[in-house]
């Protein structure tokens, strides 16, 4: 019933760092990720810094470079193998996938009116003919963006963060893109404006027809956009599964760790987050086996020996713990 | 309980080439030994700004209404810190009595100096001891707030540092000199949940421990929740909502604080639609009359919001809000 926009099969993305005397080292960023993005959905990439998940959106948007395994993007009117697009094609790609920064105050700049900055793309893209044409389309998706006449006129200066956001959005939304990737784009914002910024993407979702990747470390917030959700640790694919279904019964030791670590709003509810000890290590030096087993109170010798592979039970919540089960079990007894 | 530091009618402008901006208007509230008192607000409301007139610390364009008042009440008796001037006087306020954490630790210290160096410099600045006297508090401390192998981390850059490492260490740095009032100005607003987790537990062990009163600034109410026992929320330079954490979050009373909370996603209820608070904060040029608040407020009650400043109200007699919805109820 529903399609696959972009799939990953066993995608990674290495960085080469430094020269040792034994030669070039590889840092992992991306470590053999398989990922389905229905179309029209809202996916959310979660996980600590560290995890691989801005990687993992840019390589998507080929904006890094593929170094293992497959990606592949489709619409129903292109077919795109993302690890050989080149030439025509990939200026293609780049009007179908765009993306929206994290930090509008650094994303837009001071010189060019918030006109040219949403046209800037249509432009740079040839996407319309004349001015006229141009400023009809900036009119349109900045409409859609709830910015209004008097707006374009402006500097980006004389705005609010949550206005900036908005104008970031309308400009990678201006060429009309399929697949967006969101990271962390409520991040910088206050409470008060985030909400307005995330009613405003689900908006777009519904009315555009957009695919989004929203990336962010805040979990409250991927509960209350996303239709799937993907944790991250360390480059690989710890968990993914729909939200709800995540929500209610995690089933990695990461996950679980990682929502109980959100802090509550109630007051009586001090101190029973389930703690984890240590930080994520380094990603130029991994642990073996299970690459969470430094960190998890799970953890036995297998994990640390024998590193788990995505299990996908047939439920549509996948998981890559060798006890998941185990531990179900335990808690359900 | 005798406060540790009372602050009264606190006004706070600064010469701009736009003319004078009202940053801070108007604001009072103490803190005791021992307290923790969360300051919650917008970009923009003067937080920051409320929290560093404490150390004296703003910039020199800073011009301080003539009823300000800050007194901090130490054993030699009470300082007020508006009259401070001199760098020497200051530094009991700026390290001695009261310390302050930010928000980036690594923007917080010196990248060229060792970590240890930059403990050992402000001990000495502060307390007449030796150089090996300074070093062994300064190693105690880190082993303290959770930096495991303290002694070699002592002789470490903060570059060498994981971020949830660095915040520890400047935590470290501003306990070290057992200061009376800490001021935390958004810590955890960098780390990761995770890590966000662990500090604010070694915060809450550090307050029972050493007894001294926090200022907790952040705009995360979560975080709020699980450390402060009383909250003020400010808007646009004003505080307008203070009470204990308990009461100003199961019964916020003031239309600000309401919304903010409704803003917020929450767990239990992901089907709940999330509000934002109407329109962007005014720009501090553009200070609005009345009561700040009613240009985004869903409560308006007629023209009072917009012609008079709103009185503090007492709701209950830790709870105070000032809101002209609230004037009827007899204090």
């Amino acid at each position: 019933m529903s399609e696959t926009l972009i799939k990953a099969r066993d995608l990674s993305v290495g960085f080469k760092i430094g020269s040792g005397f034994f030669g070039k080292q590889i840092l992992k960023a991306v470590d053999h990720v398989d990922l389905d993005i229905e179309k029209g959905s809202f996916f959310g990439l979660v996980g600590e810094s560290g995890s691989g998940k801005t990687t993992l959106g840019r390589a998507l948007l080929k904006a890094v470079p593929i170094t293992g395994g497959s990606a592949s993007y489709a619409d129903g009117e292109v077919d795109y193998d993302l690890t050989t697009l080149a030439g025509p094609e990939l200026k293609d790609y780049r009007k179908r996938a765009q993306l929206i920064f994290q930090d509008p105050y650094a994303a837009l700049s001071p010189r060019m009116t918030v006109r040219d900055i949403i046209a800037e793309p249509l432009e740079v893209m040839g996407l319309t003919k004349t001015r006229e044409e141009t400023d009809a389309r900036v009119r349109q998706i900045a409409a859609k963006c709830r910015l209004n006449l008097e707006h374009l006129r402006r500097f980006p200066h004389a705005f609010s963060g949550g206005q900036r956001q908005r104008i970031s959005i309308a400009r990678a939304l201006v060429s009309g893109p399929k697949f967006v990737v969101a990271d962390e784009s409520v991040a910088a914002l206050d409470v008060s404006i985030q909400a307005d910024v995330l009613n405003l993407l689900k908006e777009l979702q519904r009315d555009l027809k957009i695919t989004f990747l929203f990336i962010s470390h805040d979990l409250s917030v991927v509960a209350h956009t996303c239709d799937h959700v993907a944790v991250m640790y360390l480059g690989r694919l710890v968990e993914s599964a729909p939200t709800r279904e995540l929500f209610k019964a995690p089933r990695h030791p990461y996950t679980k760790a990682l929502f109980s670590a959100i802090p509550s709003l109630d007051p009586d509810d001090r101190g029973r987050a389930q703690k984890l000890i240590g930080e994520i290590p380094s990603p130029t030096n991994q642990p073996s086996g299970c690459k969470f087993h430094t960190r998890c109170p799970h953890a036995v010798d297998r994990c640390k020996k024998e590193e788990p592979m995505l299990e996908h039970p047939g439920d549509g919540h996948e998981v890559a713990c060798h006890r998941w089960r185990e531990l179900l079990e335990s808690a359900a007894a | 309980m005798r406060a540790l530091i009372e602050v009264k009618n606190l006004t706070i402008q600064f010469r701009t080439d736009e003319g004078l901006v009202t940053a801070v208007d108007d604001v009072s509230f103490s803190i005791d030994k021992g307290e923790v008192m969360g300051l919650v607000g917008e970009s923009g409301s003067g937080k920051s700004v409320t929290a560093k007139a404490l150390m004296h610390l703003n910039a020199r364009n800073a011009v301080y209404g003539p009823d300000s008042r800050i007194t901090l009440h130490t054993e030699a008796g009470p300082v007020e810190v508006l009259k401070l001037k001199t760098a020497r006087d200051l530094k009991i306020v700026r390290g001695g009595a009261i310390s302050m954490i930010f928000q980036e630790p690594m923007a917080s210290f010196a990248p060229a100096i060792t970590i240890g160096d930059q403990m050992v410099e402000q001990l000495r600045l502060h307390a007449d001891m030796s150089k090996a006297k300074a070093k062994e508090i300064s190693v105690e401390m880190l082993d303290r707030v959770g930096i495991s192998d303290p002694s070699r981390r002592f002789g470490q850059y903060a570059f060498e540092l994981s971020g949830g490492m660095r915040q520890r260490a400047m935590i470290a740095m501003a306990l070290s000199t057992k200061p009376k009032l800490l001021i935390a100005d958004e810590p955890t607003t960098a780390l990761d949940v995770t890590i966000q987790a662990q500090v604010i537990d070694l915060m809450k062990d550090l307050v029972n421990e050493f007894h001294m009163g926090i200022i907790f600034i952040t705009h995360d109410l979560g975080v709020i929740a699980q450390t402060a026992d009383k909250v003020a929320v400010m808007y646009l330079g004003r505080l307008i909502e203070e009470g204990p954490v308990r009461e100003v979050i199961r019964n916020p009373k003031h239309p600000y604080t309401q919304g903010l909370l409704a803003a917020l996603p929450k767990l239990d209820n992901l089907d709940a639609p999330l509000t934002p608070v109407a329109g962007d904060i005014p720009s501090p040029l553009e200070r609005p009359s009345g009561c700040v608040f009613h240009t985004r407020c869903p409560k308006i009650v007629g023209d009072q919001c917009k012609t008079r400043l709103p009185h503090d109200v007492q709701v209950d007699p830790t709870h105070r809000v000032a809101c002209h919805i609230h004037t009827e109820v007899p204090a």
